[in-house]
């Protein structure tokens, strides 16, 4: 009797658990696919138009975003900015996203991979400079300064795109660089140049320009050879449909291209 | 079956048959929301690459530097959390309520931002840190070291609130008796408060490396980013993210499976399966 009652109570608990963890599931899945789908479609949130773009591109970004909410009354500008890398994970993971401005080529093949979007279009490069701590401490003033192992160094990982472009920067110019560290994004690299614990390290020019003077950029020749591209698209499944396009028009125009132009860009 | 015997299965029942229905299905509800994203990873962990990937020698390197650094950063907050935690809960001082406070701010900090506090301290240009390295040549940024120091920033508030609520516990009569026999407090301390409350370190040395062992933003932040010497596992799990997830999910199993292992062995061992 006692075993039987217990074992009883055991499967109705045992019978919630599954049921919840079912219903968990659901809704987990639910809210995953539905979004981008019919759900995300059916409420488009009027005159919202959601912008993923790459970090670097914050400053430029916003103010544009202003621009493009006042031309077009009633029409509210959102923006995901973060690595490119992680942006594109959450675009092919389902993200409402209606733009997307990366980095690199690279992060924008995942979305295009993934027939999110076609036919990107290169809208800026950006370009490395060695970013210095103010009074230039260790002296640094070519790439070749950054090999000495008394320089303290901090680089971008490879697995985001300054880290890519350095590595290819260091290797055009036959340098073998020890960084002490290598950071997980560009802004975490300038960190280290702000606050003065590495003497040295590289990053965009447009990052040390946003810094408002607390790091000096010395330009170097060869980062000519490890310009990055920076691809934008308007999403294929869009939930603002034409407006994406808007922004992205926006953006390649003439007036675009001053305020990124401004921020330090190259233009194409 | 005699009477007695019974009669106690039937109170054990109805001791049984109380357990209140509002109490277990958000208890169900709790564990499948704790336990339902490791069956995510689960799922989508790459089953067939996996040997390959674990063979990696930067997987192992990271690894034995996850579970040294923990283990460095759990002996620091030891001998420095026991007296902390002791004197909170032993010593009335003037302010006792704010230190307690001011104890806890690494569990509310964004790791991040402890790791910057960190470096204007300790860094090269830090308050404490220029110093060091002008005297000593010692500095902490960027080394195996400085791991353990951010390590150690975040876990130790885990092991002061365990410790310190042992020690509130505790019956204060065995120290009192020992008072009384004309032992010294140093004496007290170490033959009768340290043996009482041990269950309670451990559970909070336990729960301080494992803390320890997951962090990530003050370490990324104090110590960098360096393969072998500052990189450990959730630095590799996050960078892995940016270019090959599936990766990233082999290593968060591989310090998943270490730290549910070595934590289900210490609780058997040492906190009787509590």
């Amino acid at each position: 009797m006692t075993p039987f009652r217990k074992s009883r109570r055991w499967l109705a608990v045992l019978a919630v658990t599954t049921g919840v963890m079912a219903g968990a599931a659901a809704c987990g899945t639910g809210g995953g696919s539905g979004r981008p789908g019919q759900a995300g479609q059916a409420t488009p949130a009027a005159g919202t138009v959601t912008v993923f773009a790459a970090a670097s591109l914050t400053g430029a970004f916003t103010e544009l975003g202003k621009a493009f909410e006042a031309a077009n009354p009633g029409v509210t500008v959102r923006f995901n900015f973060g690595s490119s890398a992680t942006l594109a994970q959450q675009i092919t993971q389902g993200a409402p996203a209606d733009v997307f401005a990366a980095a690199s080529p690279a992060t924008m093949k995942t979305v295009t991979d993934a027939s999110l979007a076609s036919a990107p279009i290169t809208f800026v490069r950006n370009k490395l400079q060695i970013a210095v701590p103010a009074g230039n401490p260790a002296k640094v003033d070519e790439l070749k300064d950054l090999a000495d192992p008394k320089v303290k160094v901090a680089l971008c990982a490879a697995q985001v795109p300054c880290g890519a472009a350095a590595a290819k920067a260091l290797a055009a110019a036959g340098l073998k660089v020890t960084p002490v560290t290598l950071e997980q994004d560009v802004k975490a690299t300038l960190t280290k140049v702000v606050l003065g614990e590495v003497d040295a390290a590289l990053v965009y020019r447009t990052d040390v320009l946003a810094s408002g003077g607390e790091v000096s950029g010395i330009d170097f020749p060869e980062a000519r050879q490890a310009v990055n591209d920076y691809p934008i698209a308007a999403l294929a499944k869009a939930p603002a449909g034409d407006l994406a396009r808007r922004f992205v028009d926006l953006v390649l125009s003439q007036r675009g291209r001053d305020v990124l132009a401004e921020a330090g860009f190259e233009l194409p | 079956m005699t009477a007695t015997a019974e009669r106690r299965g039937a109170r054990e029942q109805g001791r049984l048959g109380r357990t209140p229905w509002v109490l277990v299905v958000p208890a169900a509800c709790g564990l499948a929301f704790l336990v339902l994203p490791l069956a995510g990873l689960l799922v989508r962990a790459p089953w067939s690459t996996l040997p390959r990937r674990l063979a990696e020698p930067q997987v192992l390197e990271a690894l034995r530097l996850s579970l040294v650094t923990a283990s460095a950063a759990t002996l620091v907050c030891l001998v420095l959390g026991v007296p902390l935690a002791w004197v909170l809960a032993r010593v009335s001082f003037p302010g006792r309520r704010l230190v307690r406070a001011l104890v806890t701010i690494p569990l509310v900090l964004p790791p991040v931002v402890g790791g910057v506090a960190l470096l204007l301290v300790l860094g090269r240009r830090g308050l404490i840190g220029q110093w060091l390295e002008a005297a000593f040549g010692v500095t902490l940024p960027f080394t195996t070291a400085g791991v353990v120091v951010a390590e150690a920033f975040v876990a130790m508030p885990f092991l002061v609130i365990s410790v310190e609520g042992a020690l509130r516990a505790a019956d204060p009569r065995y120290e009192e008796a020992a008072a009384t026999l004309g032992a010294s407090r140093w004496t007290i301390f170490r033959r009768v408060t340290l043996p009482l409350v041990a269950p309670g370190i451990v559970a909070g040395a336990v729960l301080c490396w494992a803390r320890a062992l997951g962090e990530f933003g003050a370490t990324i932040t104090f110590a960098g980013n360096f393969p072998g010497r500052t990189q450990t596992m959730p630095l590799a799990v996050y960078l892995a993210l940016e270019t090959e997830p599936e990766a990233a999910i082999v290593l968060s199993l591989v310090l998943l499976a270490v730290s549910v292992a070595i934590l289900a062995s210490l609780r058997d061992r040492w906190v009787g399966g509590a």
